[in-house]
């Protein structure tokens, strides 16, 4: 997906662009609302990700702007504010969902989904492998033209699997990747998942391998 | 906030007490002036008496064969007849020798004249009034002065005083009285705006801090023009503290966000176990770090609002809903659901941001004790009073533990490995007091741990 991040400080845009590039996003990075608003002018974007407290104004003024023109591009609003009130006011102005700094990069990604689930427009992040047909956030799963019902954390590891065939994932990343900080799973978890994918994909031209001792990784059969 | 005001007499008080006082003083000089008045004419009548008895006797006297000779006309006594009975006493002299009447009643030196000269004095141990007048009576062989005095003892004067002294009392109190009354429904009438300003502040809500603006009287106009300034002020160091507070968070969660960013990203990135487990310890640090900082902020901030709590008129289900359906997302990265029972708007009266931050909490808490895969069953309702209960499947409260978990900074027993400050049931417990309402915990008897939160 392509987001543009409208954030000031250039040491957090970095960090936030690095960790969404290894998911495989694409990012442009604006440090001030001029640039914001030249960036959402010319380029399309699924989704822009706003700092509120900005160097030549507030991003609530952005906000006004963006919704004044005829883009509808979901705006994720990234606040290191916590007081309700201004959440509920930046939800007012137009923002789709926020966010409060520091943030899971997973909830961010789950939230993500969700508004663009809300909007619609989920079409282009459809992926096509085969006889599979995957839309990660759609939450929609087609395997030889039946519809698969996953539960999210087997869509997460399929989205992990799918963006990266051939590559090997060890139980610890997936874990990491499947499950929040806060909770201790033991690395046995995921063999229950990888388990329920491989019967999503029973009928597939796909396959998950295991590799003793190194991990998993998804495969053409 | 324990009202320290140290009370010195009040306006009205004073202002009555002041009135009064000169009310009291005003009475006992009408009293003394009437009576001393009235004291004066009687003396003049009981003079004139005395001067006309006294002319009347010293109208007889004449020379006759060379002798001089005094007689007492009738009425010369009888017009001294009072009702008191009072005594009357007479002497005549003539030059300084007594001719007649008591030697005790002296004549006073250096009285001359015809014109009658009066004075009070002490006579058989009664007062008296004393009229005394001499006339000179020239005969061929014979120059003369005779003098006269009469005295008549004061009783029927005193009477008349008296009577006069107990209606000048009358009157003197009738006046305070009166008085007393005008002063107390005056000082009352004065301090009616002081009052009313007074209201018109109290009546105020928390956030309301623009000036006074309703007329007052220009004696309050230095009262309520500093009165406006320090709200101003207030209202200016309130922002200011918002400002600050916004800009500490934005401060310190800005580079708290770098730092979280970098240790997933290169959590992805590395393969040594050891450097894995120490980036994980560092998400969770920064996690929890950041989630007490909100948590100690929010209450805070409740801390405030629930001691001025805003009144509005709202609906909990449609507040319970927006909830849900912000927390949808972190509950779907667990495969937990969020089952929500909404049948009807139940209004309720309160404030919003302290219940959702509340019922947040209590949602928050729910999904992480709740384990992977189950569900969070949500309800609402309006009877007997507007509740919501959050019942989850995880491991609940022990059961000895229900009373005291709400307490601050307090977790439960079940809650290890964790992440959390322990103030997010205080959060919920403090904002059901503020609403009149009450935070019950209870464990479900299928498992799990039931809350519910209701308000008046």
């Amino acid at each position: 997906m392509k987001f543009l991040l409208i954030e000031d400080n250039f040491e957090l845009a970095h960090a936030i662009s690095t960790r969404m590039q290894l998911d495989g996003h694409v990012v442009d990075h604006a440090g001030i609302i001029a640039d914001a608003i030249a960036f959402s002018t010319t380029g399309e974007y699924d989704l822009i990700l706003l700092d509120i407290m900005l160097p030549d104004g507030d991003g609530r003024d952005f906000l006004k702007q963006h919704r004044s023109g005829k883009k509808d591009t979901p705006v994720i609003v990234l606040t290191a504010r916590s007081q309700v009130s201004d959440r509920i006011s930046m939800l007012d102005l137009g923002a789709d969902d926020y966010v409060t700094k520091p943030f899971d990069h997973a909830e961010l990604q789950a939230r993500c989904r969700a508004v663009l689930r809300r909007k619609a427009g989920a079409s282009q992040t459809l992926i096509q492998i085969g006889n599979v047909a995957f839309d990660p956030v759609a939450g929609h799963l087609e395997v030889d033209g039946v519809a698969q019902n996953l539960r999210n954390r087997e869509l997460r590891l399929l989205e992990v699997l799918i963006n990266a065939p051939g590559q090997i994932f060890s139980k610890q990343k997936l874990v990491d990747r499947l499950f929040t900080y806060d909770d201790d799973v033991s690395e046995n978890a995921i063999e229950v998942y990888i388990g329920r994918v491989r019967k999503h994909l029973e009928n597939s031209n796909m396959k998950i391998t295991t590799l003793r001792g190194l991990g998993y990784r998804l495969e053409h059969a | 906030m324990p009202e320290t005001i140290r009370l010195s007499m009040s306006l009205r008080n004073r202002l009555a007490i002041s009135l009064i006082s000169g009310a009291a003083i005003l009475a006992i000089l009408l009293f003394l002036g009437v009576r001393n008045f009235a004291a004066q004419i009687a003396q003049q009548s009981q003079d004139r008496v005395l001067g006309a008895s006294v002319t009347s006797i010293l109208d007889t006297a004449v020379i006759r064969n060379g002798m001089a000779e005094v007689d007492f006309p009738y009425a010369s006594f009888s017009m001294l007849s009072t009702a008191s009975d009072d005594r009357v006493f007479y002497a005549i002299y003539q030059d300084d020798r007594l001719i007649s009447g008591y030697d005790t009643l002296a004549v006073e030196g250096g009285t001359t004249g015809t014109k009658s000269h009066y004075r009070t004095e002490l006579l058989d141990d009664a007062v008296v009034r004393i009229a005394t007048a001499s006339r000179s009576l020239v005969g061929s062989e014979l120059r003369t002065r005779i003098t006269v005095s009469v005295a008549q003892t004061q009783d029927d004067f005193a009477e008349t005083l008296n009577r006069i002294s107990r209606n000048a009392a009358f009157l003197g109190i009738a006046f305070f009285l009166f008085a007393v009354s005008l002063s107390i429904w005056a000082a009352s009438r004065t301090i009616v705006p002081l009052k009313r300003l007074a209201t018109s502040v109290a009546r105020r809500g928390p956030q309301d801090l623009t000036p006074v603006s309703s007329p007052v009287p220009s004696e309050l106009a230095p009262l309520v023009s500093s009165l406006n300034k320090l709200m101003t002020r207030l209202e200016q160091s309130l922002k200011q503290s918002e400002d600050f507070i916004a800009e500490a968070a934005h401060r310190v969660r800005t580079p708290l966000a770098t730092v979280r960013s970098y240790a997933e990203a290169t959590l992805h990135r590395v393969d040594k176990e050891e450097n894995r487990r120490a980036l994980r310890s560092m998400v969770r640090a920064i996690d929890e770090s950041s989630r007490a900082a909100g948590q100690l902020l929010d209450h805070a901030m409740i801390t405030f609002r629930a001691s001025n709590l805003e009144q509005h008129d709202l609906d909990l289900a449609e507040l319970v809903r927006d909830l849900v359906l912000r927390l949808t997302p972190i509950a779907e990265m667990k495969d937990i659901e969020l089952r929500l029972d909404l049948t009807d708007e139940v209004p309720a009266k309160g404030d919003p941001i302290l219940l959702q931050n509340a019922i947040r909490n209590l949602i928050d808490n729910a999904l992480k004790y709740s384990p992977s895969e189950s569900v969070i069953e949500i309800s609402v309702a309006s009877k007997p009073t507007p509740s919501v209960s959050i019942c989850d499947q995880g491991p609940g409260f022990a059961e000895d533990e229900i009373a005291v978990v709400s307490g601050r900074f307090e977790r439960g027993r079940n809650a290890q490995g964790i992440t959390g400050s322990g103030l997010g049931l205080t959060i919920a417990s403090d904002v059901a007091m503020a609403h009149e309402g009450e935070l019950k915990l209870a464990n479900n008897p299928k498992g799990g741990a039931c809350v519910t939160l209701s308000i008046s």
